[in-house]
Order: C-alpha cells, then structure tokens, then sequence
C-alpha cells in the first residue's frame, strides 16, 4: 500500500511509521502544520507542532529512510478546530477539540487529499485496532486500556475507516517506547504532549479569555439564589470544583460543582455533588462507524476522553440519542462525546446537548 | 534510482577539477595567518586563488573579501555599507522585492533595528526592477542601493549598470547579488560601475562553505566578524584554504567553458520550455520572454489550480528534483514573494514551480521531466480540491 504517515514529532507517531515500513508499505512521512504561529522550540510536555516537532518528525523520518514534507493545514485548522472549540466555550458546552481534530482535519481533510494524490490510507500513532473483515471494518479499543484512543476515533465512518491504518493497537505504550529505542529513534526519549496541542502553555482559561473577553456574570444556586459571581463561563465545566471562589460556604458545609452554564444569562449553576448524578443523556449529530444500531440496543456508552465504559440503553432515532445509563455517573458536560461501545468495538458516537438526572 | 536534478539554482555538483584541488589541499597544515613556512605555503593558495578568482569576474586581488557563502558577502555589503554611511548622514538603504532572503532581511532588519530609512522599488511582470522608481528614491541621505544582478526565480536579468551609475550620481553606494550569474554569463565588475558584488562557489561547481565579496578599495564597511583582523580587516576568521583552491578551480572551468555551456543551456532551456507547453499546454510561463533578458538555465511555471507543494511531491517520488518559492527551515512553502511583486495573485504564486539547469543537464533530463509532469499535475489538481 501507498501509505502517508502522519508524523507529529512524538514518539507514537514515529513507531507508527516505522511498523508500516517493516510490514513492506510504501510510506511517506507528514508532519502535519497546524500551528499558524508555531514556537521554535517545544516548551516542556505542552503544546505540538513546533518547529522543534517538525525537525523531530524529519529527523524520525531519515532513519527510516522515508521521504518526508510538512504540510500546512494551519488556515483549515484554525477554521474547522480552534474556532469550533472558542465557539463552543462561548454556548456554554465543553468541546472535545482533538476528535473535531480527527473529524475535519486528520481523517479528511489530509485523507482525501492523500488519496487525490495515490495514496491508499492514513498511517498515524493512535491507539486503537482496526479489524478487516469481507465487508467492512471494524473500530476497537486498543490493548493498553490506559492510552486508547478510540473515543476520539468514534467519528470516523467506513470510508474513513476503510483508509485508517493504526499499527500500535496491539501494544502497550511502555513497550512502544523501548521499541523506538531500540529502533535507534531519538523520540524514544521525548515527553508526551498532553491537553490541547494548540495551547501550548496550558492555560485553556487565558486563552479563552483573550478571544471571548471577560464576561462576568452570576453563580447561583440550584434553586436560583446567588452566591457568587465568575469572570467567565468558558472557565468552567460541569462536575468543575475549582475555582469558583464562592464566599460563602454551602448551608450543607459540603463542597459545590459546577452543575450547569447557560451562555445566554451567563449564569453557573452550583451544587452538591449528587447533584451531579446523571442517568439519562441526550445527544445529536449521531455518526456510524459501521451499520446504524436499530432503534432500541443495549451496550456500554463512554462520555469522557479516558472515562471508563457504563452499560446503557440506547434509542435510535434521526435526529439523536437518548441514552439511559445504568448506573448514575458525574460530570457530563455538553458538547463533549457520547461514543458507543459494543464489548470493545466502537459502533458510532455522537454530541452531548443534554442529560438529565 | 538516479535523480532526475533540475534545480541546479539551488545547487549544482562539484565539477572534478574543483574535487580534486579541495583534496589535494585538505592534507596540507597551516593557518594562512600564520608567519612560519607552513603557514605560508597555506596563504600562497589562497592568494592564487584569490588573485584566479578576482580575474575571472573583473576585479583586482584587493577588491575581493572571502566570506563563508553568499548569504554572508550579501550581510556584509548590506550592514557593512550602511554602518559606514550612517557616519556621514546618510541612513537610506534601497532595494528591490525580487531579491533573495539573504538581501531583503538584511536590508528589513536594518529598517526595524537600526532605523535605517528603507524603500523597495517595484518590479514589472517579467520580474525586472523598475528604474524610474529607483530614481525617484534616491537621495542624497542614500547610503546604499542593493539590486540582484539575475534573479534565481525566474531568471531576469536586471539593469546593473544603470542601477550602479544612478546610485553613483548621488553619491550612494551599489551593490549587486550576483550569485546567480557569477559563473554562467560574463560578469565584468570592472565594467559594471558597482562598488561592491557577491557570490558564492557552490552555485558554479565549486564547494558548500565559500564566497566572495568584491568590493572597492576605497571603500568603508563596518565588519560583521571581528577577530584576527583576517581579509582587510573587514572579515576576521581563519581562511578554508582547500575551499578557496576549489572555488577558484571550479570558476575556472566555467570561465573557460561559459561562452559554449551558456549556448547549449539556453538551447536545453529552450527544449525543456517547449516539452513541458507541450506535456501540459495550460502551463503558464513567468519571466522574460527574450533570451537576452535572462539567465541561461532558469524556467518557471504556474500550473493553475493546483498547489506546486503537491506537484513537487510527486515529482519527488518520479524521481525529479525542482523548486518552489523560497521555503522557509520548517519545510513548509510560502508564496513566491518574487512572483508577487510581479503581480502574480496568491494562488497563482502557489501554483508555480522552478526548473533550473546546469552543468551536468542533459535532454534526458527534460524528457523524463515532460514525461512526468501529465500525471502529477492531474493528480495535484484532484488534491486541490482538499486544502
């Protein structure tokens, strides 16, 4: 096969790419520029893309012995990824940037434009298996429990899917990084970039406010009382404890969490922690990794990033999801990702609008 | 596989001759500085070659400063010219949009750190420096007026010798980039009336690492390298002598070949020009039409709709190397800045491509390239539709 590997300066990546030369492919290396301001140099674990990462990539690339180029998606990204996730802080919801990421980016605009150009799939470092059958493919949780990425996955579709190759699913992140030491990759060494590759100092709140502004508002109660005041709702999340400054303690003396933001009053609703308890989660924009589930199924759903897997009820229709879970979780924030899971296999995924108690 | 080169704009191999001088004299030790008999008999070479060098390019021995490269003689004509000219009033530097990077920072840089007064004169279509505007901005606080001698773009040639004598008249200083052209049409600075030309060995067969700054007696220039006081006080460090022998044996072989290589490449750029129309008809030519106007071995191509990144990858993977516009160190390409000033749209800039010949060129060259070119371009025009 044809094989463009997406190449971001980490180690993951560069694994990924080296398993798709051994296994006989004809790969090309990407480092993917995303960045329209990218810093020299990475500052500490945070942040992607520099130009220290792409000189990380080239060089992963030369002892592969791959040709190697950087193309720039910085225009589309800043479209399709940064703006998505300043928009959605300001309605109030909690996006997931690096599945728009996966959405707009990775698994379309640089697929198809892969394929326009002879390649046959899209090799990257995500931890995830994919399973070929006759007629389709099929979308699992990786291995290693503790990096599977196949949350962030749950958008992709057949077609996308049929063009996705992720040769680290089998194998444990621990023994990725021996691998690439041994494979003479000086990336073996190099820290994992967490939280958002485009904030590149961590601090999703200053950020948020240099484009949103500061937009003070009310922080009531659950019956509507207020109790303090905020300086911004894109600071918070539902299930958020820190940083909500209230004067004056709550009549229970127990601890309150963001329950919900409503963007249009600007106002944080607080409360106990069982407050947060919720059973029953709307969602809309469902999307199928493979077949349409029939109307009514019985699964397990997963609504955070690395949250662990709840048995739930999920009915089907057009528009959305109605889930109900089984057991009561905390903390689900609109906007983020319900995905799907049958035992391991990822069915589809769609976006939080609502959940309710 | 052999590579398929065409962008000898770029670089171009080491002919033998310049190989086997470098050898030769990597054994020998000795600082060119240095007052023992070794030392000597390592300055001797440079010497020779700097006296070898200075008369091929119409230049006397003491006019000719060695630097690491052209970007370095094109710092120090730039910063060394106005340094000295701020001591006498004058803080205007002038230059054209069509120049290379090593000129324009400079140039840029001098405007934003060191307030030097800073004015661009415009370019036409074909890419030729518009001389009515240089009139109209120089001055008599100019200190300095930079014009490239042919341009590595698209190949045009620029009126030096007008440039030179209009700076002269108000008692500015010129300088010209001749990098491109050093090597491969006659380059008299003698007869130019310029007071100070760069260029570099690896651009006509000679070694990475080497260039030279030809500039006149007389003149001041601050130095960028302090030091040991080496090249007229004006660039301190200790001289490559095996990289001198090879500069002056690969001008050499160019001098005494140019007046038939310049025929025959004109003649293979002629051929390539025709081969690509005629692989792909839509293929859009930038640059002067007549031969007289420029370099010999410069071809550049718009291909409408598509990005040239895309056509330059697959290129890649047929096995040809070319250009895009000036690519900056993180890999990725910007527009050609030279095509934008000649009035070309973003996209259209995106859109072309640099073909260069060389030395080592040949008709097989531009065959495998026309043969190449259908398929890459239908396929890039199909990724356009994608980012």
């Amino acid at each position: 096969m044809k094989v463009l590997a997406a190449m971001s300066g980490g180690v993951d990546s560069a694994v990924a790419a080296a398993r798709a030369v051994d296994a006989g492919h004809d790969v090309t290396g990407v480092h993917l520029a995303l960045s329209k301001n990218p810093q020299t140099y990475r500052s500490g674990a945070r942040g992607c893309c520099s130009k220290e990462d792409a000189h990380d990539a080239r060089r992963a690339a030369d002892i592969l012995g791959i040709p190697f180029y950087v193309w720039d998606l910085s225009d589309r990204f800043a479209a399709e990824v940064v703006n998505d996730f300043v928009a959605e802080y300001a309605a109030g919801r909690t996006p997931n940037p690096c599945l728009r990421c996966n959405e707009k980016i990775k698994f379309s605009a640089v697929l198809d434009r892969s394929v326009a150009l002879g390649f046959d799939a899209v090799c990257t470092g995500h931890y995830a298996q994919l399973l070929r059958n006759a007629d389709d493919v099929e979308l699992h949780r990786a291995i290693d429990v503790g990096k599977d990425q196949s949350y962030v996955l749950g958008v992709l579709n057949q077609d996308q899917l049929r063009r996705s190759y992720f040769p680290l699913g089998a194998t444990l992140k621990a023994d990725v990084r021996s691998e690439a030491r041994n494979r003479g990759l000086a990336v073996a060494e190099k820290p994992d970039s967490h939280d958002i590759c485009f904030i590149a100092n961590g601090d999703t709140a200053g950020f948020l406010e240099q484009r949103l502004g500061h937009r003070p508002g009310d922080i009531v109660d659950i019956t509507g009382t207020k109790v303090g005041d905020h300086a911004g709702s894109h600071r918070f999340t539902v299930g958020q404890r820190r940083g909500l400054r209230l004067g004056t303690p709550a009549p229970d003396g127990r601890p309150r969490f963001v329950l919900a933001i409503a963007p249009k009053t600007n106002t944080i609703t607080v409360g106990p922690r069982d407050a947060l308890a919720v059973r029953g989660i709307s969602a809309i924009r469902p999307t199928w990794t493979a077949q349409r589930l029939a109307t009514e199924w019985s699964g397990e759903v997963q609504v955070r990033a690395h949250g662990h897997p709840i048995a739930a009820t999920v009915w089907v229709a057009d528009e959305g999801l109605e889930i109900v879970l089984e057991s009561a979780t905390a903390g689900v924030a609109p906007g983020q990702a319900v995905v799907v899971y049958d035992g391991s296999r990822v069915v589809g995924s769609a976006t939080i609008t609502a959940t309710q108690a | 596989m052999r590579r398929i080169y065409l962008d000898h704009a770029a670089t171009t191999p080491m002919v033998p001759e310049a190989v086997e001088a470098m050898t030769r004299e990597l054994t020998r030790v000795g600082n060119a500085s240095s007052l023992h008999a070794s030392g000597r008999s390592a300055r001797r070479v440079v010497e020779e070659s700097r006296e070898a060098i200075a008369a091929q390019v119409g230049a006397s021995p003491a006019e000719l400063i060695f630097t690491s490269g052209g970007t370095e003689a094109d710092n120090l004509a730039i910063k060394g010219a106005f340094w000295a000219g701020t001591e006498v009033g004058r803080q205007r530097v002038i230059t054209s949009m069509l120049e290379h990077h090593a000129v324009l920072d400079s140039v840029a840089w001098l405007g934003s750190s060191a307030s030097a007064k800073v004015s661009y004169i415009p370019a036409d279509s074909a890419g030729r420096a518009d001389l009515s505007a240089l009139s109209e901005a120089v001055d008599s606080e100019t200190a300095l007026v930079s014009v490239m001698w042919g341009n590595n773009e698209v190949g045009t040639l620029q009126p030096v010798r007008e440039i030179a004598a209009t700076a002269a008249q108000h008692g500015a200083i010129s300088h010209s980039d001749a990098v491109q052209a050093v090597g491969h049409i006659e380059v008299d600075f003698a007869g130019s009336g310029l007071d100070m030309l760069s260029f570099t060995a690896h651009k006509l067969g000679g070694p990475y690492g080497i260039g030279a700054l030809l500039a006149r007696r007389e003149l001041r220039l601050a130095p960028i390298l302090h030091g040991g006081g080496q090249e007229r006080e004006v660039r301190s460090g200790t001289l490559d002598v095996a990289a001198a022998a090879g500069f002056a044996a690969a001008l050499e072989v160019a001098t005494k070949k140019r007046a038939e290589e310049e025929r025959r490449i004109r003649e293979l750029r002629t051929d390539l020009v025709n081969s690509v129309l005629a692989a792909v008809p839509w293929a859009v030519g930038y640059g002067p039409t007549a031969e007289g106007d420029r370099l010999p071995g410069i071809a550049n191509f718009g291909f409408p709709g598509c990005s040239a990144d895309a056509i330059l990858m697959l290129l890649d993977a047929a096995g040809i190397d070319c250009s895009t516009g000036a690519a900056c160190s993180a890999g990725v390409s910007q527009p050609s800045h030279v095509l934008l000033a000649m009035g070309c749209s973003e996209a259209d800039a995106r859109s072309a491509l640099r073909f260069s010949l060389g030395h080592s060129s040949t008709r097989a060259d531009v065959a495998a390239l026309a043969g190449a070119l259908p398929e890459a371009v239908q396929r890039a025009k199909a990724a356009a539709a994608f980012a």
